[in-house]
């Protein structure tokens, strides 16, 4: 599977990126500018920031939604854009959740995830055994034949990462997929992706405005400031893995909280 | 104990109208000519549903109502998917639909019978040409209003116009269209019966006329009850299809729990 451009190249490349957008009045808002950044195969970015930081844009930038204004976007040494159309062998190794699961109402939790596949022609056999396969990696085994509504807020998130990791991709984006659910909830879902993302190997870009979080879930901490959104540090955490409830009470995972909070105060 | 008090309260309500029309009729002592008596309708009820000549105009009524129905069903969602997926088509076209939506359509049955004939594909055209526009303008409706976070879903899979359609779009319009299709039936058999009333002699409209300038007004009145049960069925089934169509769906979830 790893050519030689792809194992030479990092992952994610983003170079000179900027991104305006027009207002209403006519006036331009300067929302990203000056960003590069190079992700690791396998690596987990932790993309945080007060809110008008352009983190999500960022992220969306990534996901092909956004084409930017200037900058490049490289997914494993490919252009994302090549003329005015996204690259699809590049969006194939892409797969993005969201905030709100955004599972189809009309498809049931096997057919939701099963749905990338479809778009790319997998007969149906094959793609409801993969879907399978996938509601055993997040957890809901059982809930296949059930109808999105019938499920709790984190068991449709779930559902949401398994159809992002159905075409199994190399890179799994994620905007604060975690933001509408209970406190307990969340933390319980991240040990999960920790476990997910283990096991898939694949690289993971999130976006989260919770500092525990991404002190918790990242190798590398980017750290956006807003108005216009830049990039003001990046921060690494090194501790090792699996991460536990107990790794977020040690002294220096703590010390990186306070640092992270006492920056983020700083900004806003 | 309350869910189920509609299904002894309606059948109530229903008696106590057609009692009170009774008593009505007596007390005043109205000429049938104006207001028949409920007894001598359902009598003529009765009659006229023992003549094969009346069944020969129920289907032909029914025909009707159910090809132009089929007819505006589909060319309805066909067109409202293309103009909502189409936004500058749409506001081309705007003007025109609103003109042609606001027109008196039941004014163009004449035209239609001298276009289409006595036949009943005059019939037909003016129950589909009523019937279209609501299911059109709600399939319109329907995939405008597509959540953003599931176009960006398909965005990011990098779907197809015809895979957006087939798989988001229409599947998210659904409710919409449905209810569409509930005014559209009911227009549809407005459309058919107007188009007898006016043309041809055949059908429950052409009955009721018949019936009226034969001064058998009970008999009048007997055609427009069967009329009404026949658009409560047809309705109902509409209705019905909902369910199977949108099992997933909130409003479906709804009636199922009470």
């Amino acid at each position: 599977m790893v050519s030689e451009a792809s194992a030479s190249s990092p992952e994610i490349r983003l170079s000179g990126l900027e991104q305006r957008y027009r207002t209403e009045a006519g006036g331009e808002v300067l929302a990203l500018t000056g960003i590069d950044l190079s992700i690791r195969r396998g690596e987990f970015v932790v993309l945080i920031g007060p809110s008008g930081c352009g983190k999500t844009t960022m992220l969306r930038i990534m996901a092909g939604l956004i084409r930017p204004t200037s900058g490049t976007v490289e997914i494993a040494g490919r252009p994302l854009w090549k003329g005015g159309a996204r690259d699809d062998s590049a969006v194939q190794e892409l797969g993005v959740a969201f905030q709100e699961a955004n599972l189809f109402p009309w498809m049931r939790i096997e057919e939701n995830i099963a749905l990338p596949l479809k778009l790319r022609g997998v007969p149906k056999a094959k793609r409801l055994e993969r879907a399978r396969a996938l509601t055993e990696l997040v957890g809901i085994k059982g809930f296949e034949r059930r109808w999105p509504r019938e499920l709790s807020g984190g068991m449709r998130q779930r559902a949401a990462i398994a159809r992002a990791l159905s075409l199994d991709p190399h890179i799994l984006l994620m905007d604060e997929p975690f933001g509408a659910l209970d406190a307990m909830t969340r933390d319980r879902m991240n040990v999960e992706l920790q476990r997910i993302w283990m096991m898939q190997g694949c690289t993971v870009v999130l976006v989260t405005h919770s500092i525990s979080e991404a002190v918790f879930l990242a190798d590398r901490i980017v750290l956006l400031s807003p108005r216009p959104g830049r990039m003001d540090t990046i921060i690494d955490v090194p501790f090792p893995r699996p991460r536990d409830g107990d790794s977020a009470t040690r002294p220096e995972f703590q010390a990186i909280v306070r640092d992270l909070r006492k920056r983020l105060d700083a900004m806003s | 104990m309350k869910r189920h008090v509609h299904l002894v309260a309606t059948p109530l309500i229903l008696a106590a109208l057609v009692l009170l029309w009774w008593g009505y009729v007596r007390a005043f002592e109205v000429s049938p000519l104006i207001l028949p008596s409920p007894a001598s309708v359902g009598a003529s009820i009765v009659d006229l549903l023992q003549s094969p000549r009346t069944w020969n105009h129920i289907w032909y009524t029914l025909y009707e109502t159910i090809a132009g129905f089929l007819i505006a069903v589909v060319v309805g969602i066909g067109l409202g998917a293309l103009l909502g997926k189409t936004p500058w088509l749409e506001r081309t076209l705007n003007p025109l639909i609103v003109g042609l939506q606001v027109m008196p359509k039941i004014a163009l049955v004449p035209l239609f019978v001298v276009w289409f004939g006595f036949g009943p594909t005059s019939k037909v055209v003016m129950a589909a040409v009523l019937a279209f526009f609501p299911v059109m303008t709600n399939t319109i409706i329907g995939i405008k209003s597509v959540e953003r976070g599931h176009r960006d879903v398909m965005t990011s899979l990098n779907a197809s116009r015809w895979q957006s359609l087939r798989e988001v779009e229409l599947p998210a319009s659904l409710p919409f269209i449905l209810t569409g299709m509930e005014v559209g039936i009911v227009l549809a058999i407005i459309g058919a019966i107007v188009g007898e009333y006016l043309g041809g002699s055949n059908g429950l409209g052409y009955m009721a006329v018949a019936a009226l300038n034969a001064f058998d007004v009970p008999g009048m009145f007997a055609v427009i009850i069967i009329l009404t049960v026949i658009g409560f069925l047809l309705y109902a089934l509409v209705v019905m299809l909902r369910r199977f169509v949108t099992p997933w769906h909130e409003s479906v979830l709804i009636t199922r729990e009470t």
